[in-house]
């Protein structure tokens, strides 16, 4: 397989073709993040300007101030996590083991909301469940729900908005860990008398776990994240860190607070991220990714 | 989104004859289940171009008041929607271009080559790619605020061309796992010089995934909201327009262009599709 009379050069040509986009991810994804944690350690306000200080009161302020908020955007993640595996696990399970020929077209179907916009969609489930809109309008009508009940800015609407948007990152890599179980492994299971709850329980759950865990982290870090169901489904109680994130920036100006509530999110998140990768590799996901 | 999505790997199902046939009786009931998740996935979509044809007199657009075509008719009637669109497809197509220049080249290495720092670079786009989107918005901003750089189209292009790189490298090198390196040397040895080697047989094989690399690109930039709204400066884009109108009221001219892009999109991922069928056949 060695590639004979190799040139000088060649050891270099790798370098070389990751150098250009090594170097703007470097500019714009690694050095930003080294500067927005020496501006979380800095004071000032925004008319005097900002001075580098190593204050890091500030983690401990932002954290007690907001703590509210990053535990909500923790439990919200983790409880549209949860719906998208409870929701989405049954649906990969039959598309890869149920849809046949047709796979392909079910796989297809669960993509076709990736080419509607993340906002639209959002926005849509802010008309199908407005106060008096096309689903509420009607059973009010009817009288089968009080006048005054309503499922926007509760938290089911933005846990739901959250299910919703993310269950396909939940569906992809549990159909993919499904579709690699080997058929002679089920075969097997029912050889040895098997019930068909027996095998699903004891042969075909664990063998699916690598997507699972790889469906948990595609989505529970962009959901606890996410800010978007929050600001359009969400009300004044279901404010999430993103939107506190954003105020900080935009409203408040006060930046090293802002820096450091981004770091702190992102260092939460990070740190989940690679205790998965460690433990369980990252194949999987880049793979799902890829798709 | 590309064309990776359509292909159940052939081989890791060896045997789906024996099971069919040892599966005496249906299950309607999760057959049932999925057709409401897919229902339930597929509504938004519905709804959005439902009220795309909505005969609404007001600018709220809950409820259905008949069908007209008006808003086709008048699809850029909102200056600022429009301009707010126009920018979101240039912004796309420019990161496009960058991005797949970019990008493509690392998962070309990574794909061809061992090489020392090759896990870092590894480590990089697993990190761009699972790193909440908020903080890579929130820390481009802090870097611009620090240099005092005004935001603006460019500061959300250098954005999104960062966001992008790491899914063009893997989506290239996903398709360079799949190339037989010895096809190289075959042409190397019937005399072909390493450019021609390159050009005649790499780049060939290596197209395809650049396409869906590119098409992804442009997928994800246009509906970019999170990172774009921390880095756009004054200049709105179609996502950031909507996410602003929808505490007022989303006039049906976002449910027509959203129709548009869809259709738009399904026809290009569509076209993708049948083109690396037939480079493969």
């Amino acid at each position: 397989m060695t590639r004979r009379r190799r040139r000088p050069g060649a050891a270099l040509a790798p370098y070389l073709l990751v150098l250009p986009g090594w170097l703007w991810l470097a500019a714009f994804f690694v050095t930003p993040v080294i500067v927005m944690v020496s501006l979380s350690l800095q004071t000032g306000d925004f008319i005097d300007g900002f001075r580098q200080t190593f204050h890091f009161g500030t983690y401990a302020h932002v954290v007690e101030t907001y703590h509210v908020q990053l535990v909500r955007s923790l439990l919200y993640g983790a409880a549209a996590t949860a719906g998208c595996a409870l929701v989405g696990y049954p649906v990969a399970y039959w598309i890869a083991f149920r849809a046949g020929r047709h796979k392909s077209v079910f796989l297809f179907l669960l993509l076709l909301p990736f080419f509607v916009s993340f906002v639209i969609r959002t926005q849509s489930w802010n008309v199908v469940l407005a106060d008096n809109g096309i689903l509420l309008g009607p059973l009010k009508h009817l009288g089968l729900l009080p006048e005054g009940f309503h499922v926007l800015a509760t938290p089911y609407a933005v846990i739901g908005g959250l299910t919703y948007n993310f269950l396909p990152f939940m569906v992809l890599p549990v159909y993919v860990a499904l579709e690699r179980v080997d058929a002679r492994v089920l075969e097997a299971s029912t050889d040895l008398y098997a019930s068909r709850a027996q095998t699903f329980w004891r042969v075909v759950l664990p063998l699916s776990l690598p997507g699972v865990f790889a469906g948990v982290l595609l989505t529970f870090v962009p959901a606890s994240a996410d800010y978007v169901n929050a600001g359009i489904l969400g009300g004044p109680s279901t404010t999430m860190i993103g939107n506190i994130i954003q105020t900080e920036y935009f409203t408040n100006l006060d930046y090293p607070a802002a820096a450091a509530l981004s770091f702190v999110l992102m260092g939460a998140l990070l740190l989940a991220v690679f205790a998965y990768a460690r433990a369980l590799g990252t194949d999987d996901v880049l793979e799902v990714a890829a798709r | 989104m590309t064309n990776g999505t359509v292909a159940p790997a052939g081989d890791t199902v060896a045997a789906p004859g024996p099971r069919t046939a040892r599966r005496p009786r249906r299950r309607p009931a999760l057959t049932l289940y999925t057709w409401l998740v897919l229902a339930w996935l597929l509504l938004p979509i519905a709804v959005m171009v439902l009220f795309g044809f909505n005969d609404t007199h007001s600018k709220v657009n809950f409820t259905w008041q008949g069908f007209t075509l008006t808003w086709y008719r008048h699809l850029f009637a909102i200056p600022n929607l429009t301009a707010a669109l126009v920018n979101s497809l240039t912004v796309a197509l420019v990161v496009t271009v960058v991005a797949t220049l970019l990008g493509t080249p690392i998962g070309l290495a990574l794909g061809r080559h061992r090489f020392r720092g090759r896990g870092s670079v590894d480590l990089l786009l697993f990190s761009a790619i699972a790193a909440p989107e908020i903080a890579l918005g929130a820390a481009l901003l802090s870097l611009f605020i620090v240099l005092g750089v005004p935001r603006g189209y460019w500061t959300v292009v250098i954005a999104h061309v960062a966001f992008c790189i790491p899914y063009v490298a893997i989506t290239v090198r996903a398709r360079m796992a799949g190339h037989d390196p010895t096809l190289e040397e075959a042409a190397r040895d019937l005399g072909a010089g390493p450019w021609t080697a390159f050009r005649l047989v790499t780049l060939p094989a290596l197209l395809p995934g650049v396409a869906s690399g590119a098409l992804l690109c442009f997928a994800l930039s246009i509906d970019d909201y999170v990172i774009t709204s921390f880095n756009a400066g004054r200049t709105v884009t179609f996502p950031l327009w909507v996410y602003s109108a929808s505490r007022t009221g989303v006039p049906p001219q976002v449910n027509v262009m959203g129709t548009l892009i869809f259709v738009g999109g399904l026809v290009i991922a569509g076209a993708n599709v049948l083109f690396s069928r037939r480079r493969a056949a």
